[in-house]
């Protein structure tokens, strides 16, 4: 698998997200700056966390709108899979790649914790390791990660199997207005969504930050390992 | 041309930073305060246009950055 990580000025999780690839590939990633175009003979392309050009205006919207993302536009039309993870993921959503927006967490503060993930699908590229209604932990970090989409858009997520994972207690139950499960108050408690043919992924907790017993765990490197043999080359 | 768009979140989506602020308003003593929504301005000044144009031009600005329109609205103002 030939993986790349997009670097924005302001993105500072790429070298967590690397290791993670690394790990699983046994080939270093390639970084692409933010003013690259060319995704040539990438298998997957990887927006990772940090603070795209500060979090001007809202977090993600500068980002969706640099150079490197029309190259991963035209890349997730000819079916490239793309990972988004934190902030990532708020650069899908602004770029109109995932629906829906993550808004300011419900409690307003900045959150750095650990979050269950329970798996809603387990028929993607990015869940295949998993079964659904597996729970895994993994770690948050971000001040806007409070998932909303319009009535219509969250009905069609639902009915389409799109949500890939919500926040759940350990035990795996779900509770939408249970802080201390859905600890920024996302709708529906989701976590992470999925683009209609399944092949992009956008996801606010990071399973990158657990893939290696030296860093207190591995729960997310089954979601790294799939991706492997979903898109063997 | 001078151009002001004002981005507001739309209603029904919460907004916990107006309410936060709605709080603390009322812990200083302004009680009737209500509904306080937060939101951006930005101002913009457009070269060699009418009125009309710039309306326009900034009509494509909100719609393509400055507001996201899954959670936001925009009203624009050309100052006369």
């Amino acid at each position: 698998m030939k993986a790349a990580i997009v670097v924005f000025p302001g993105t500072n999780r790429e070298r967590d997200m690397a290791l993670a690839l690394k790990r699983v590939t046994g080939v270093a990633p390639r970084m692409i700056w933010h003013h690259e175009t060319d995704l040539t003979g990438l298998d997957l392309v990887v927006l990772p966390g940090g603070f795209s050009y500060g979090d001007y205006l809202r977090c993600g919207a500068m980002a969706a709108h640099s150079p490197v993302m029309g190259a991963v536009r035209a890349f997730a039309a000819k079916g490239g899979h793309i990972l988004g993870v934190c902030n990532g993921f708020q650069i899908l959503t602004e770029s109109g790649l995932l629906p829906g927006a993550l808004l300011r967490n419900a409690a307003l503060r900045f959150l750095s914790q650990d979050c269950y993930l329970r798996v809603e699908n387990a028929q993607t590229p990015f869940t295949r390791r998993w079964a659904k209604g597996d729970v895994f932990r993994t770690p948050l970090a971000h001040g806007d990660g409070n998932y909303t989409a319009d009535p219509a858009t969250l009905e069609r997520l639902e009915g389409e199997g799109r949500v890939a994972f919500r926040y759940a207690s350990a035990a795996g139950q779900v509770q939408a207005d249970d802080v201390d499960s859905n600890p920024n108050g996302s709708l529906n408690s989701i976590a992470g969504v999925l683009s209609e043919n399944n092949r992009i992924c956008g996801m606010m907790p990071h399973p990158e930050d657990l893939v290696d017993p030296l860093m207190g765990g591995e729960d997310g490197l089954p979601l790294f390992e799939g991706l492997v043999e979903a898109v063997v080359r | 041309m001078k151009v002001r768009v004002t981005v507001m979140l739309k209603d029904g989506v919460l907004d916990p930073q107006g309410k936060a602020i709605g709080h603390a308003l009322h812990t200083l003593g302004f009680g009737n305060a209500r509904d306080v929504r937060v939101g951006k301005v930005i101002e913009l000044d457009l070269q060699d246009c009418t009125a009309e144009e710039a309306r326009k031009t900034a009509e494509d600005m909100a719609k393509n950055l400055l507001a996201n329109l899954v959670i936001e609205d925009y009203a624009i103002e050309v100052p006369a």
